[in-house]
């Protein structure tokens, strides 16, 4: 027998109870980790409060309705706010668990503590109650314990340089569960493995996954006005155990193990190359206004955890009833663990933070100079090389879209770059010198941080698809059972001359010029594409632009989609393509040093003659240029985006001698001419000028003559 | 929870026969030690199996480390289909050579 095996067998000296409570044997117990964990002969427990009296263990065996007992913590296993026990003889498979909470019900003091309930620990690492998704009846969510010691082998965060992703963002249940995704375990973290292949494939190298914490899909009453089918809470914007994986996003929750099958799938994704970004909800938890239930942090501290009004109200700076006071001391340090937790434990690549602008907001819900939690986070060492992305605004009318304190740190989601492609693209005026600071970085809003502070998008799960985006001018959210009133109504779309499908072969040829046109300037634009997925295969919610509540064909990606539009899967898989194999499209900082002796500067801006931009407003022309001189040679990419109802002959920069202008794309041609092969363009013709089609987008590429 | 044990040739098949879970993982894990020798092969044979819980599936990783820390070869023969499933869902399969039949089992070990 080996000594590290020998040293494993020491039984601990405090693995023994000290005494009896209700009947079980018990000891006080380890203040950290808070939670509940597995030791020795037994389960640690460990909860905190400030504020109240008592604390209550109540455990129950597996799936039974009702408690086996009831464990008062005695004040002496307590230390400052922390109420810890072990409990001896437990069998953390078979245990669930919550607490009771005692204390004052005041709400004008901020004090909501309702003993009646049993709480969920805010640190369980599972939970259970909604193994299935969507299934039965539902029950009390309860807390367990799991195992943490899944198999990594050698696996590791990939730590890709920001520049070179391209993030897609998807809906884990959405992604497979529709029947032709033809996946073994449809609708879950599983089934999302079995699509590697085909993200690998379309060059995706980061997949940003809605809420994976564990959510009530349940909680929302309405249904449709016209079918009477039930609403759900889909997207899952309502988190209730911010440590425990979403067990309905689980094939195997049934056994408890879908910690595991979730680590299972970062490892694959890893393997592929792809990393791993969790959409958190940090702005509110699903316990809602004063009406909503009592199922956590309301009865165990409702002061410290929300943003109270002075007379004991929630402020609702997110739309949903309550908002995190994210810089309450306490309330930091939960996000920190809870954060730290995931990138260690889970792997995770990179967070994006919802409505991240109420993580600026002070406990009275002013706006801070230097908020506490936005600084700690930045600077975190567990944390150090994850992304941090910010979704910089929120439902109080804060928008800090390149205001967002980032401590040179954070990234955003740029939502200024999104609405100057749409403007440019139905023809705005202005448009086009805004969008050519867009597809810069936006250097304007982010400073020395650009461009890799700007997460470009053009869609995303908020608002239409980009499908929808050119064939829809208004929302058509009845179905989601308010009335039409739900969902964004400044959506930049221009419906291309008919509202929803139409045979009309002009509009149709429009359409998919347009999808284009946004799919090329948003990968060959200085920043973090991301795209929303499915809009690669040209995927439709018929105009509804807020579809968080259906869990149906309208929200599933349908994966014939992919080859009715096998076209434009193509055309998105060359441009990221493209893409990657251009560093002139991927700057990490605007001043790079050591340029040399280059051709052209890092980016210069065109017109119809080249070298002569025109900013004027009613221009719908802009041409750029974009330039890198590194050790494996020049790299030159040029990008004429028209957006005028007539074409354009552009005049083209010279090339030095032996160098030509290749053709990459052009988005007025039919496919498959709209786009080649990244490595096989065609030389152009005429090296002078190219005309560029109207409302279309042609890249260009200099190669040496010979290639 | 019974463990028969057999040879066939250079291969000890190894039944489990009743219930793997967190209350019977110590000591079928303790007995598997004793059982899988070194540097052999070995062919787990689950069908009598009748409930494996995710303490089980920890058992059988856990004898999956100990025979590629010790150069034996591990597979398993005639899973339950739930606990097929679950392991397929969570990944522990593809750590297995796995077969339908304890025959099959015994060809891909040798």
């Amino acid at each position: 027998m080996s000594e590290t095996e020998h040293a494993a067998e020491i039984t601990r000296i405090d693995a023994y109870p000290t005494g009896l409570i209700s009947g079980y044997p018990v000891r006080a117990g380890r203040v950290l980790p808070f939670g509940a964990s597995a030791v020795p002969g037994g389960v640690n427990f460990s909860v905190y409060t400030n504020n109240a009296t008592a604390i209550v263990l109540v455990l129950f065996r597996r799936g039974e309705p009702d408690p086996v007992a009831e464990l008062p913590f005695p004040q002496s296993f307590r230390i400052g706010g922390v109420y810890s026990m072990t409990v001896f003889g437990l069998d953390p498979e078979t245990t669930e668990y919550g607490y009771r909470a005692e204390g004052p019900y005041r709400p004008a003091d901020g004090h909501r503590f309702d003993p009646r309930a049993v709480l969920v620990d805010p640190y369980a690492k599972l939970l259970t109650g909604r193994e299935s998704w969507g299934g039965g009846e539902p029950r009390p969510y309860r807390s367990a314990v799991g195992y943490d010691d899944f198999d990594w082998e050698d696996d590791r965060p990939l730590r890709l340089p920001p520049e070179d992703l391209i993030i897609y963002e998807l809906h884990v249940r959405g992604f497979t569960q529709h029947p032709s995704s033809a996946v073994r375990h449809p609708g879950t973290f599983a089934g999302l493995i079995e699509k590697t292949g085909y993200l690998r494939d379309l060059g995706i190298n980061c997949v940003e996954l809605m809420p994976v914490f564990e959510f009530d899909e349940l909680d929302n009453p309405r249904h449709d006005p016209d079918s009477g089918a039930r609403r759900y809470n889909f997207w899952g914007y309502n988190p209730i155990g911010f440590f425990a994986p979403k067990a309905g996003y689980a094939a195997s929750a049934r056994y408890r193990t879908q910690a595991d099958e979730f680590k299972n799938m970062v490892k694959q994704l890893h393997r592929a190359g792809i990393e791993v970004i969790l959409d958190v909800v940090f702005n509110h938890t699903g316990e809602g206004g004063e009406q909503g239930p009592t199922l956590s942090f309301r009865g165990l501290d409702n002061g410290t955890y929300y943003m109270l009004t002075p007379d004991g109200g929630y402020y609702n700076f997110t739309g949903t009833g309550n908002t995190l006071n994210c810089n309450h001391p306490v309330v930091r340090g939960f996000i920190i663990d809870c954060l730290r937790y995931w990138a260690s434990e889970y792997h995770i690549d990179g967070f994006r933070f919802d409505l991240a602008a109420v993580l600026g907001r002070a406990p009275d819900g002013s706006v801070l100079a230097n908020p506490p939690v936005l600084e700690s986070l930045a600077h975190d060492p567990v944390l150090r090389d994850c992304k941090l992305i910010a979704e910089a605004w929120d439902a109080g009318g804060l928008y800090q879209v390149g205001g967002f304190n980032d401590y040179l740190r954070w990234s955003e989601w740029n939502g200024r770059y999104r609405d100057a492609v749409r403007r440019f693209l139905k023809g705005d005026f202005g448009a086009a010198s805004e969008l050519a600071v867009r597809v810069t970085g936006s250097p304007d809003l982010y400073g020395p941080q650009a461009p890799v502070a700007s997460v470009n998008f053009v869609t995303a799960h908020d608002g239409f698809t980009l499908a929808d985006l050119v064939s829809y001018n208004d929302k058509h959210n009845a179905a989601n059972g308010e009335d039409n009133r739900d969902g964004e109504n400044q959506n930049n779309s221009w419906n291309c001359g008919a509202e929803g499908p139409t045979d009309d072969p002009e509009i149709v040829s429009l359409r998919r010029r347009q999808v284009r046109n946004a799919l090329l300037l948003l990968l060959c634009s200085w920043g973090i594409p991301m795209l929303l997925g499915g809009d690669e295969a040209g995927r439709t919610q018929y105009g509804n632009n807020n579809p968080y509540c259906h869990d149906d064909p309208l929200t599933w990606l349908d994966w014939d989609l992919a080859t009715e539009h096998a076209g434009l899967t193509r055309f998105v898989r060359c441009a990221i393509a493209f893409r990657r194999a251009h560093p002139a499209l991927r700057r990490p900082r605007h001043r790079v040093t050591g340029q040399g002796s280059g051709w052209f500067p890092a980016v210069s801006w065109h017109g119809t003659r080249a070298w002569a931009p025109d900013w004027a407003v009613h221009n719908r022309l802009l041409a750029t240029m974009f330039y890198v001189r590194e050790q494996a040679g020049h790299d030159c990419v040029y990008l004429a985006a028209n957006a005028y109802w007539e074409p354009l002959t552009v005049e083209l920069p010279v090339l030095p001698d032996g160098v030509i202008w290749h053709r990459f794309a052009d988005t007025a041609a039919a496919p498959p001419g709209d786009v080649a092969e990244p490595g096989q363009e065609p030389p152009i013709d005429d090296q002078a000028r190219i005309r560029v089609g109207e409302r279309s987008v042609v890249a260009l590429v200099a190669h040496h003559s010979s290639f | 929870m019974q463990l028969q044990k057999r040879t066939f040739g250079d291969v000890t098949v190894i039944t489990l026969d009743g219930i793997l879970d967190s209350g019977t993982a110590q000591a079928v894990q303790a007995d598997l030690e004793h059982l899988i020798p070194d540097q052999g092969r070995v062919l787990l044979d689950l069908g009598k199996m009748s409930y494996m819980s995710s303490a089980g599936l920890r058992v059988m990783l856990l004898a999956y480390r100990r025979a590629l820390a010790s150069g034996a070869r591990l597979a398993l023969a005639r899973l339950p289909a739930d606990v097929r499933e679950v392991m397929t869902a969570t990944g522990f399969l593809d750590f297995f050579a796995v077969s339908d039949t304890v025959e099959e089992g015994l060809e891909a070990l040798v």
